[in-house]
């Protein structure tokens, strides 16, 4: 079964890019979103979705296959695309 | 201002206070473009990798070198974005791992 990845990111953050090339490495398939290229209500809710999963609201966070990874973390990235 | 010029510029202000630039380029140099996109953006180098609120005022703590460099730096070598390092961080003598978000999110406004 294909591993389910979300990516919150914002366009100008290196760690975002940096995980994204990481997961394109590893063949995985992700949704992306850049939280600073929404406006308006689509980006107050997106910024209540992020605090959800990650209180700090800092970027990248990531979910993969439902667990919330924050920060470019490889180790914790590689643990949870092998569940 | 190019990227490269930016460096250049910085470089010689930041260093002699003991805040060296992140020899790894690939970092390097694409944060430097992204202060310039965020100067053309919002008219000030908001933080690449934290969201900026588009407010000088509600940003003024998140502009680059942000206030949490000099924490963070001393805590753990590297600050936020892995753009300014320390000399032992460079020397390798302390581990480099993710640095946490220190900015409290009630920074956040919108």
């Amino acid at each position: 079964m294909a591993p389910e990845v979300k990516v919150y990111a914002l366009s100008t953050c290196i760690h975002c890019k940096k995980a994204k090339e990481y997961l394109d490495q590893c063949g995985v398939k992700y949704d992306c979103v850049h939280v600073d290229q929404l406006t308006g209500q689509e980006r107050k809710d997106m910024v209540e979705e992020v605090k959800k999963l990650n209180p700090s609201v800092s970027f990248p966070t990531l979910v993969v296959n439902g667990e919330t990874i924050v920060g470019f973390n490889q180790e914790k990235i590689d643990e949870a695309l092998k569940k | 201002m190019t990227p490269e010029k930016l460096y250049e510029a910085l470089k010689k202000i930041q260093e002699p206070k003991g805040y060296f630039f992140n020899p790894d380029m690939s970092m390097t140099m694409p944060l430097m473009e992204s202060l310039l996109i965020n100067k053309d953006r919002l008219g000030y180098m908001a933080c690449p990798c934290r969201l900026a609120n588009g407010e000088f005022e509600a940003d003024r703590d998140i502009v680059c070198p942000c206030e949490y460099r000099e924490a963070d730096v001393a805590e753990f070598g590297a600050c936020f974005c892995g753009l300014y390092v320390s000399k032992a961080w460079l020397e390798g003598t302390i581990e480099k791992v993710v640095v946490p978000e220190r900015r409290p999110v009630e920074k956040i406004l919108w």
